[in-house]
């Protein structure tokens, strides 16, 4: 049975074909200066691609990204609760004492406000410390040093003291571990004008980004997600040198599509992919898939020129709704001309406004999943 | 692995010879009184050193400028040419003199809000400084930090939040030993700060990883309004590092401050980790410009510091006593210190504040050559382009 569609969906649908098979529309594109949207709707164009990729885990690419950047630089050390002898909470750091030794892998006390501000310390003095929280919860313990001592200091001092620090640790939820251990900061820390906060999904994004990260010489917030550890994406060879880093600040369009524009950042991305899939299978429904990767500067000029493409934008995350990364994306493109080729509101996917739960039935509705991203879409697409 | 207690610290700290002589200089005997210095499980300094004429002249030279420096902030801020915040040091100059002499270019210090003297002792200039104080482009921070946030080389500032600066110290001192430097790290606070966590969080990690913390209490008997005694449960700040050794010192002598200070650089050059110094010392103006000080103490008790406990006066007396200068001298030293000062104030009023342009606002939120593409203004148009140095000017 055929989908039923609203007018304003049909519309857009009968504008998307038209646009792919009427030269003289296309000509007029081209002359209004549409010719960026109607090239990214060439489905033809091919996504990089090579022979045979090989796979790895998040966790094994975190690894080898900080090893990298330890053996390039001296200046580099990396610091936190069980990073050294336990090899890590979560064994992103294993073997990094062994092969670097105690002076450039330190466990601390659990004293994060203390910890923290002696690695911003260091920092300020020229070093370059990775600090690890063991979550990022922890890490309010520590805000204040990481916005007045490391974010604003080198605009306070004019200019004359940079503080080359990364902050890094998993973000938001993991699995059934409550409320105190569960909350995503990524509008938070994105809120504070002299950090970058960065958020990455796949493999490639946490290896490329954690270099660019340590490179920087700002004070950079690294969001990991502890359930992405664990989990195998393909990686291109480029991807597994030593010099591959990604640039902070560019977005990444997983999947093009042509009707809807889904952004998402860490493991919210999954289950874009996941809902542009079905919604391809069961509507037709052609999705533009968005990683933003980075939060801290947000890559507002991509998805404007998705939303031009699209019409249609739903925004997925899985922090609290109120004040949250999707609120910011709504208001970015409500002051920006993707507005006016907007068909409908735009809906935004977020966490639910409670503290997480325990038990699983009711942790299952706090944190967006594939089938409320898909619900969101159809909202939006008026399916 | 079980640490054993450490023993007594014993005399083998030697106090290492500095020295500004040149061959003909003299060199003056000091005899402080026993009254200068107390130990914590540690053997204090030597009450009986010799320094050079110079020094004593510099120290002597270095209090007058700060003195008349603090006192030109004040009189601007009663004119409405400073404005926010501004928290003085009139009375506690003889410990960033104190320190800065005892120690080298390579040392590092920081402190709180309280910063003024320091900023200057470590480099920046009479004019740099109050050119900050009065939000002039000129400014030892261009103008964007103000009172509080004030840097020079070696100076880590200047710190808004107290107790903040604690593990920033801390992390100067990790930084000195992860580079092998044989350097110290002078970290101060106040006794309002002493009860925070992150103190006692930092002479944890310094004592456990032997870094060369010298944290140093500034004792001035009040934080803000809150007499010591109604915040501390304990008041003998040099005794709050628990396992780390402390010595308090009298902060308004200023041949105390710079003898304890050279004790605690040579301490931790010589790898013997963090200690814990509480200068003892007095301010005799409010905690800020905001604070007429004396709600909470008599006028009694800032009068009788004053003329009996003047770090100034103090050095004067020594050096009249110790034949180094004659009144008139001194005389002429003091009035070349307020022609000095009083040329810095003019020069830094001359000067002017940065630009009242949007993209001077947005300088330096991230280091040049790496800043986000675009930076929100007040409203969408008035957002700055980094790529493109100038204004979005959105066009809907």
């Amino acid at each position: 049975m055929a989908p039923k569609l609203s007018s304003v969906a049909k519309t857009a649908q009968l504008a998307a074909s038209a646009l792919r098979n009427n030269n003289a529309v296309t000509r007029t594109l081209r002359q209004s200066g549409q010719f960026q949207a109607l090239r990214m709707m060439d489905g033809a164009r091919a996504a990089s691609s090579t022979a045979e990729k090989k796979t790895i885990t998040v966790r094994d690419a975190l690894n080898a990204g900080l090893a990298e950047e330890l053996d390039r630089d001296d200046d580099v050390f990396l610091m936190g609760e069980e990073v050294a002898q336990y090899n890590g909470a979560y064994k992103v750091s294993r073997g990094l004492l062994d092969r670097f030794g105690e002076r450039r892998v330190i466990d601390t006390p659990i004293t994060e406000m203390g910890f923290t501000g002696l690695a911003v310390g260091a920092a300020l003095h020229g070093l370059k410390p990775v600090l690890e929280f063991m979550t990022f919860n922890f890490a309010m313990q520590a805000i204040d040093q990481i916005v007045n001592s490391a974010a604003k200091t080198y605009y306070m001092s004019g200019g004359k003291q940079p503080c080359n620090i990364t902050f890094r640790g998993p973000n938001g939820a993991a699995a059934g571990v409550g409320a105190q251990h569960s909350q995503c900061y990524a509008a938070w820390y994105g809120s504070i004008p002299g950090l970058k906060v960065v958020s990455p999904y796949s493999a490639e994004d946490y290896k490329g980004l954690i270099k660019a990260a340590i490179r920087d010489p700002n004070p950079v917030v690294f969001l990991e997600n502890e359930i992405a550890y664990g989990e195998t994406f393909e990686i291109s060879e480029e991807a597994l040198s030593s010099d591959f880093v990604l640039p902070i600040g560019k977005a990444k369009v997983e999947i093009e599509g042509t009707d809807i524009t889904l952004v998402a950042h860490s493991r919210t991305v999954k289950f874009c992919v996941e809902a542009a899939a079905t919604l391809e299978k069961q509507y037709g429904v052609k999705a533009e898939v968005i990683n933003l990767r980075s939060i801290k500067p947000l890559d507002v000029p991509t998805i404007v020129e998705s939303v031009k493409k699209t019409g249609h934008l739903v925004t997925a995350e899985a922090g609290f709704p109120a004040f949250g990364v999707g609120s910011e994306i709504v208001a970015q493109i409500m002051e920006s001309e993707a507005f006016d080729y907007l068909d409908a509101p735009v809906e935004r996917v977020t966490g639910c406004e409670v503290p997480t739960p325990y038990a699983q039935e009711l942790e299952d509705f706090a944190f967006p999943d594939e089938p409320t991203v898909v619900r969101a879409a159809r909202k939006v697409l008026g399916l | 692995m079980i640490r054993s207690v450490r023993p007594l610290a014993n005399a083998s700290t030697r106090i290492a010879k500095r020295s500004l002589a040149t061959a003909n200089s003299d060199l003056i005997a000091i005899e402080l009184p026993p009254s200068s210095f107390e130990g914590y499980n540690l053997e204090v300094p030597e009450l009986n050193f010799e320094t050079e004429k110079e020094t004593l002249l510099k120290m002597y030279k270095d209090m007058i400028i700060i003195r008349r420096m603090e006192m030109a902030a004040d009189a601007l801020y009663k004119a409405k040419k400073i404005r926010g915040f501004c928290h003085l040091s009139v009375g506690q100059e003889a410990i960033a003199v104190g320190i800065e002499n005892a120690i080298t270019a390579e040392d590092t210090v920081i402190t709180s809000y309280r910063c003024h003297g320091f900023a200057f002792m470590r480099g920046a200039s009479v004019k740099e400084v109050l050119g900050e104080l009065m939000g002039k482009r000129s400014g030892v921070s261009y103008g964007k930090g103000g009172s509080m946030h004030m840097f020079a080389p070696g100076f880590y500032g200047g710190n808004g939040i107290v107790g903040a600066q604690v593990p920033l110290g801390a992390g100067l001192a990790f930084s000195h030993k992860y580079r092998g430097q044989k350097a110290a790290a002078f970290t101060l606070y106040g006794d309002g700060a002493s009860n925070q966590g992150q103190v006692f969080e930092s002479y944890n990690m310094a004592k456990l990883w032997n870094l060369p913390c010298i944290f140093a209490c500034e004792n001035n008997k009040y934080g803000m309004g809150t007499a010591a005694s109604r915040s501390s449960a304990l008041v003998e700040y040099h005794k709050r590092g628990q396992y780390i050794p402390g010595l308090k010192v009298n902060g308004m002598d200023v041949l105390a401050t710079y003898q304890a200070s050279k004790f605690a650089k040579d301490w931790a050059a010589q790898g013997n980790g963090p200690l814990v110094l509480e200068y003892e010392t007095y301010r005799y103006g409010g905690h800020s410009m905001s604070d007429p000080g004396t709600t909470y103490r008599t006028r009694e008790e800032v009068q009788h510091m004053r003329s009996r406990n003047d770090p100034i006066a103090g050095l004067k007396a020594t050096l009249l006593d110790k034949g180094i200068a004659t009144e008139d001298e001194i005389k002429a030293y003091d009035k070349a210190a307020r022609k000095y000062v009083d040329e810095q104030v003019a020069a830094a009023e001359a000067d002017s504040p940065p630009e009242a342009k949007m993209d001077i606002l947005f300088e330096d939120v991230y280091v040049p050559g790496s800043e986000i593409p675009v930076l929100r203004g007040r409203i969408s148009d008035d957002s700055w382009d980094f790529k493109n140095k100038t204004f979005l000017n959105k066009v809907y």
